[in-house]
């Protein structure tokens, strides 16, 4: 049970990277690997800011920066014509320094001592802490995924997603592309970045390399979620998000609890899941056509 | 009546200084009123489609000007001339986006000229919407839900129409845009888009290798070779022209002959 919860609790701090993920790469369309530097970036900021007493304005800071990681990529695609993952790539790269820059220098900071917004719920409304962070995990992750849902159905949002599906068209609808592509850069980093800060208040510590790996992650839970819900509107891709994460969350916490796998071959695991998720129909193609050619002799 | 557009002295060379360089407009002078329809005919790479990317903005001019209801929009970005000109491609997969649903396709279309809103979709607009979609009579009106990539290629087509209309551009730019359509929805299609550039009286510019329709729909004809303008015909001189004789006076005129597949099978259906 309380390993449940636990996984219940991470898989809804994950899951607004999980949002953010699915912003950029099945919104925008973009394979955006700015995201293991700006997850970090929300971890760095987070941390400083809250050994020195602003826990909320924190998270503030993270998503401003976070969004602004997001914006610097975004000019690089559309301004400077760097190829997507490359740009994507050049950030995450520059990122790895700042965070250090952000952290004094330290590749880790203990946030041991300090309030974090889970601590000071819990002493506010004098509940455990187990149930603050649960409630705190529901709350924000409830709160993005409304404001999200709501956003993506404004003319901005619109204009965001058919950046996505046919850039052609926007443009010959008198739409800047190269705006919308860049809002929807900075969101979906803010959201990631907001992750990233949530995350380090919850384990109570910000290393400098936790951000590696975090596409795939976060890529595994959108496609989980899209196994159960299928691809639909954007708002139950925002919620198959969401949720593809906490049941992520779950699989990767039983597996580990039985021994099926050690800790470190986490990262393994996911990028397989994501390596088997993503040729599925490749594989279902090869498997019609194979049954074609036998229903032939 | 005013002039709508004016094409100024406008020349395009693709790779200058190499042994690739093409000079695809040369000079080219072009003046249409308002509510001119002209059709534009001329074989494979005699710039058609490159004047339209320069019209649109896909690319900007070596030399020349163009001025669009008195204005230069020459030097504009390419996404700030589609408030004005509504542009449809021969390629049905072109003017909409496949994944979002036939009103949604719309609404990003009317947001140039729709009321500001916060939601993108709002009864007014989407009331609105059904009107125009029934007066195409492909039942898409009851569709509106529908992902535009579950309709085919005429249907599409149809949709990218009244998207590059609905926010009633002074400029409409038609790229061979039934060529991809069999012969009866191509029809269907171009009849759609007479009965919608003569009602709204947009002033229209369309690329054709139907030499006949060239010739029978719209109040003008320019017929392009290697960048450049070589007959421009309207009123009695276009009524009396036969496709024959178009194609007689494009071989006298350069020494060689103006036919392709397409052309000849344009001629070839009719005769």
């Amino acid at each position: 049970m309380i390993l449940l919860i636990g996984s219940i609790q991470l898989g809804l701090l994950y899951g607004i990277m999980a949002l953010g993920i699915y912003i950029t790469f099945r919104i925008l369309n973009l394979p955006d690997l700015t995201v293991d530097g700006s997850f970090t970036l929300g971890m760095a900021i987070t941390a400083v800011l809250t050994v020195n007493g602003h826990p909320y304005l924190a998270l503030l800071a993270a998503i401003l920066w976070g969004a602004a990681a997001g914006l610097v990529t975004g000019f690089l695609q559309t301004k400077v014509g760097i190829h997507p993952i490359l740009a994507g790539i050049l950030v995450m790269t520059g990122l790895y320094s700042v965070n250090l820059f952000i952290m004094g220098g330290k590749s880790n900071i203990s946030l041991m001592g300090s309030d974090t917004i889970f601590i000071h719920i819990q002493k506010l409304f004098a509940i455990t802490l187990d149930l603050s962070k649960t409630l705190l995990g529901i709350l924000v992750c409830t709160v993005s995924f409304l404001i999200l849902s709501v956003l993506f159905k404004t003319r901005l949002g619109l204009s965001i997603r058919a950046t996505g599906d046919n850039e052609d068209m926007v443009r010959s609808s008198s739409i800047n592309a190269d705006f919308s592509k860049c809002v929807g850069l900075a969101i979906g980093n803010g959201c990631v970045s907001l992750s990233g800060g949530l995350i380090s208040q919850y384990q109570m510590f910000s290393d400098v390399s936790s951000g590696t790996g975090m596409v795939v992650i976060g890529l595994a839970s959108v496609i989980i979620g899209e196994t159960i819900f299928g691809r639909r509107s954007v708002t139950i891709g925002f919620l198959s998000a969401a949720i593809g994460s906490i049941l992520y969350r779950i699989i990767i916490a039983q597996a580990l609890s039985i021994d099926l796998f050690p800790a470190y071959g986490l990262k393994l695991v996911s990028a397989v899941i994501v390596g088997i998720a993503l040729s599925i129909p490749a594989i279902k193609t090869a498997y019609d056509q194979a049954k074609v050619r036998k229903g032939g002799k | 009546m005013e002039t709508m557009l004016e094409l100024q002295n406008i020349s395009k060379t693709f790779f200058p200084g190499t042994p690739n360089e093409k000079r695809a407009l040369n000079n080219v002078n072009l003046s249409l009123k308002s509510g001119d329809f002209v059709t534009i005919i001329g074989s494979n790479g005699a710039g058609k489609s490159t004047l339209f990317n320069a019209i649109a903005g896909t690319f900007y001019l070596d030399a020349g000007q163009i001025i669009l209801d008195g204005k230069n929009i020459a030097r504009m970005p390419d996404y700030k001339r589609a408030f004005d000109i509504g542009r449809i491609h021969q390629d049905p997969m072109k003017g909409t986006a496949p994944s979002m649903t036939i009103e949604e396709n719309l609404a990003l279309a009317y947001g140039r000229k729709a009321k500001k809103s916060f939601f993108a979709l709002n009864k007014t607009d989407v009331s609105y919407f059904k009107e125009i979609l029934s007066s195409l009579e492909l039942g898409l009106e009851k569709r509106l839900k529908t992902k535009v990539g579950h309709l085919s290629g005429g249907q599409r087509q149809a949709v990218s129409l009244l998207m590059s209309t609905i926010a009633s551009p002074k400029l409409l730019l038609l790229d061979e845009h039934t060529a991809a359509l069999d012969p009866q929805t191509a029809q269907k299609i171009l009849t759609i888009t007479t009965e919608i550039v003569t009602k709204s009286k947009i002033t229209a510019l369309m690329i054709t290798h139907d030499i006949k329709a060239a010739l029978t729909l719209g109040n003008r004809t320019i017929m392009m070779d290697e960048g450049e303008i070589i007959l421009d015909i309207s009123g009695d001189e276009r009524m009396n022209m036969t496709p024959e004789e178009l194609l007689t006076y494009y071989s006298k005129k350069r020494h060689k002959k103006l036919m392709n597949d397409r052309m000849l099978f344009s001629l070839e259906k009719d005769s």
